[in-house]
């Protein structure tokens, strides 16, 4: 009886999980080569696709463990660089997050394009169908502050922000705001939530990723052109960014094979167009890191 | 000393050793996890002093944030003053609210009806604290907040709103204290309370509360405590604006909340972040002084 305690005890005190075998080769069945664990995480806008990817990615491979995570673009970005993930997500390209000698062991993978449109509360959207950047500009920077003023109705505007350090805000001062500062509004951290706020706060105006729109909100025009994927794809709609996917290096195995998924014309014409983003693949002008744009 | 007596002595001692390493090793491992924790926020929140050279004074008691700002024109700005006051406003304001509601309830509960306490009441204050925290903001947001914009005025998005959101959640933490106190009193006073021809409402008033105030105060700062390191339901109602609020109508911003805002899109070991985690390690010591000040309330108990 006492054995069986002390057995018991000593069975609880270094019962340490088992090791699972991290690399492939044991799991039977596989009828891909590709086998291995990886983590992808970072950027919560990308989440999305790469989870759905993975999962299709997954159901061909048994072999290979993708782990997808989130925890926005600075974790994805810091947690590849330290080796945390092998794929590192992020909405700002590394050069605008890290410092230089660090932002050059990464290697960047454009995978998609997600634009940003500035949303309204119903009650104005029924008058303001547009704005000028100029209005945008004055709107955001506190000049204007009730939107009888750009032809819309007599209500105070409030202003619904991401967080400063987000990279879809990031993404929308520098192309709608020409980089100017805005003034104190109410900020959320999800999109989910700005979109639930513009939608029953009268007088708000926010800024959604084109996969958040709904019928909740009305999308507003930008000098006359309207957030549409393919006024994102000719160039002629500014406000938008990349999605990145980075690796430490030149990727290799199963990183390799799942980034070249993501980029095959399997996930480029299904998912990413589902999701909401723009294939990389249809773009037709591309723009560097300090946000210079030329043709393809 | 026979050889079965023996036998029985021995394994009387091992089982007698195996529980008490397994008793101190939980215990140790407990106070390690704790002291790792608390040595890894301290080490990341002093860096912002330590190696970012910012002045603590200037962290503490500047209302001016700005991470992003270049040195060249004096940046980068990281005063956390109005996330202190968003924070210390946010919770006193849900202790205003939740105490008198909580501490009534409590007497109900233990006092007043029992039986009906017992069968409806516990389970509906136990409901409570079950409820998760992003379903009161998602509640809070979509329900209170239109709520007091059009009965109070102002975006909705408000001190206000917070406080109620923060006084609900901290409810059946102060309920639950203060009912434990109350049931924990030695019947002897409520019978001489009687004895002496005291009504109940005199007896409660009086006597149970006055002797169960240690433990109703415990509960108040447990319950402050916790308002104030919750984030995720208050920073759905609060507006998160970055300035000191006028009016109870005002938007706020919290240390908690500011934190979860920003930290998944920093960098670490930026600046930025590094402040984000000074402002954990402020948290972190306010927690301290609370439970302190718990333990000196409940050292009243043993005076009496």
């Amino acid at each position: 009886m006492s054995l069986v305690l002390a057995l018991a005890v000593a069975v609880v005190g270094c019962g340490k999980p088992k090791e699972t075998p991290s690399t492939g080769g044991n799991t039977g069945g596989s009828t891909s080569g590709v086998t291995g664990s990886i983590v992808a995480g970072g950027s919560t806008a990308l989440q999305p696709l790469v989870d759905a990817a993975a999962q299709q990615f997954m159901a061909k491979n048994p072999g290979a463990q993708i782990s997808v995570q989130g925890g926005g673009s600075g974790t994805g970005l810091t947690q590849v660089l330290q080796g945390g993930f092998q794929i590192g997500n992020s909405d700002l390209f590394a050069e605008e997050k890290l410092k230089p000698e660090e932002a050059s062991q990464l290697k960047d993978h454009k995978v998609c394009v997600v634009a940003m449109a500035a949303v309204v509360h119903p009650g104005v959207g029924a008058k303001v169908t547009n704005l000028t950047k100029q209005q945008m500009i004055d709107i955001w920077t506190g000049k204007i502050t009730n939107w009888k003023d750009v032809g819309g109705p007599d209500v105070k505007i409030t202003l619904v922000n991401r967080p400063a350090s987000s990279g879809t805000r990031a993404t929308f001062k520098k192309f709608a705001l020409d980089g100017k500062e805005e003034a104190k509004g109410i900020e959320q951290e999800a999109s989910g939530t700005v979109k639930q706020i513009v939608s029953q706060t009268p007088g708000a105006i926010g800024y959604l990723a084109l996969s958040y729109l709904d019928d909740s909100i009305k999308v507003v025009s930008l000098d006359g052109v309207a957030p549409t994927k393919e006024n994102v794809a000719n160039g002629t709609y500014p406000v938008w960014a990349y999605e990145h996917m980075y690796t430490k290096g030149e990727p290799s195995g199963l990183t390799k094979a799942f980034l070249d998924y993501i980029l095959s014309d399997e996930i480029q014409k299904t998912l990413v167009v589902q999701e909401g983003y723009i294939p990389i693949t249809d773009m037709k002008v591309e723009r560097d890191a300090s946000g210079n744009v030329k043709k393809l | 000393m026979n050889v079965a007596k023996l036998g029985r002595w021995l394994a009387k001692l091992r089982k007698e050793t195996a529980g008490r390493i397994l008793v101190y090793g939980c215990a140790a491992l407990v106070i390690l996890i704790t002291l790792a924790i608390v040595v890894f926020v301290a080490r990341q929140g002093l860096t912002t002093f330590v190696v970012d050279k910012i002045s603590v004074f200037k962290f503490l008691f500047s209302s001016e944030w700005n991470p992003e700002l270049p040195a060249s024109q004096g940046g980068p700005l990281l005063g956390s003053l109005t996330m202190s006051i968003g924070s210390l406003l946010t919770s006193g304001l849900a202790v205003l609210l939740a105490a008198p509601t909580a501490i009534i309830a409590a007497v109900f509960l233990v006092e007043i009806a029992p039986s009906w306490g017992r069968q409806v009441l516990q389970p509906a204050i136990e409901l409570l604290a079950g409820i998760p925290s992003v379903v009161y903001g998602y509640t809070g947001l979509v329900v209170l907040v239109p709520l007091v914009r059009e009965r109070f005025g102002g975006m909705g998005f408000s001190l206000l709103a917070g406080g109620i959101v923060l006084g609900i959640m901290i409810l059946p933490t102060i309920a639950s204290l203060s009912a434990d106190s109350l049931r924990a009193l030695p019947s002897s006073l409520k019978e001489a309370a009687y004895a002496l021809g005291s009504t109940r409402w005199q007896t409660i008033r009086l006597v149970l509360l006055p002797a169960a105030k240690p433990g109703i105060l415990t509960g108040i700062i447990l319950g402050l405590a916790r308002a104030f390191g919750e984030a995720l339901a208050v920073q759905m109602v609060i507006g998160n604006v970055r300035h000191i609020p006028h009016s109870i109508l005002d938007p706020v911003i919290t240390l908690t909340s500011a934190i979860t805002l920003d930290m998944g899109y920093t960098v670490s070991g930026s600046t930025w972040n590094n402040a984000l985690w000074s402002m954990s390690l402020m948290l972190l010591v306010m927690t301290c002084i609370f439970i302190l000040l718990a333990r000196m309330a409940a050292k009243g108990r043993e005076v009496r």
